[in-house]
């Protein structure tokens, strides 16, 4: 019976709370650049990398996630925790790009 | 009389000096596409012997690559000069590229595992240093046609970005 009440509870926080607040940020891929290159998050943030170029990407952070990213394509991560971490392309190293996430 | 000689002069220049010292120095965008596309199709080839020969997944992954990339790049310069109604033409630098392509595969062929890695490898890291210094000194600054150059520029930055990728792959097979 309590351990109900704590999940309807929880179910309440979960709808009432997180998703109200969380939003998307969009980062192009053109011409083999993130844009913009800098963005800042908070938890539970979803990040979605729109690609225009012809080649497929990724965002990958060194010990960390890591999202492909296809041709003429998006796709998209949820931030779990707070870290402000630089991410590249795997197949290009030269593009780069960094998020800040932080706590909601 | 002084203004016309003038004219004269800058028209007998215009005529014959400058397109011969264009045609000595400089790639025309029919030659510059040519061989855009050849770099791409021997790297294209370079990556099929790699995939043949090779066992190790990091070698074989950035063969791959270079397979999906290049072909991706080489299908958009098709497209473009198909629009633009410009002919590839063959030329020295096309020719010796293949050639040099040749022999390093010849080269490559005798060579079996960690071996041929390493040589593959080392042997992308310098053909991509090579072909992106000509992209960067001779072919994008040589380029007439705007959408011509914007493709070789982001033709530059994939290639760039190649030759860090070979680079960190020979870090991992020392």
């Amino acid at each position: 019976m309590v351990s109900r009440r704590h999940l309807w509870v929880a179910l309440a926080l979960t709808i009432g709370a997180a998703p109200a607040k969380a939003e998307t940020i969009e980062v192009t891929i053109d011409k083999v650049v993130f844009s913009p290159a800098k963005i800042e998050a908070k938890v539970g943030d979803t990040i979605k990398w729109v690609n225009k170029d012809v080649f497929a990407h990724t965002a990958t952070v060194n010990g960390g996630w890591e999202v492909m990213i296809p041709p003429k394509q998006a796709a998209s991560l949820m931030v779990k925790k707070a870290e402000s971490v630089d991410y590249f392309c795997r197949f290009h190293p030269n593009m780069k790009g960094h998020v800040t996430v932080t706590s909601p | 009389m002084f203004i016309r000689s003038t004219t004269a002069l800058a028209a007998f220049f215009l005529l014959s000096a400058a397109p011969l010292s264009q045609a000595a120095d400089k790639p025309t965008d029919p030659q510059i596409a040519h061989i855009a596309y050849t770099a791409g199709v021997l790297d294209v080839e370079a990556a099929k012997q790699a995939l043949q020969k090779s066992k190790n997944k990091e070698v074989v992954d950035f063969a791959k690559d270079m397979v999906r990339d290049h072909e991706a790049v080489n299908k958009q310069a098709l497209d473009l000069v198909k629009k633009l109604k410009v002919t590839p033409e063959d030329n020295p630098t096309s020719k010796a590229l293949t050639k040099a392509a040749a022999e390093e595969r010849a080269k490559l062929a005798k060579l079996k595992g960690a071996a041929f890695d390493k040589a593959y490898v080392a042997s992308e890291v310098a053909y991509h240093k090579q072909v992106n210094g000509a992209l960067e000194t001779l072919l994008i600054p040589s380029a007439g046609n705007a959408e011509l150059k914007s493709l070789l520029e982001t033709g530059l930055k994939i290639f760039q970005g190649h030759e860090q990728h070979a680079e960190h792959v020979a870090g991992m097979l020392k």
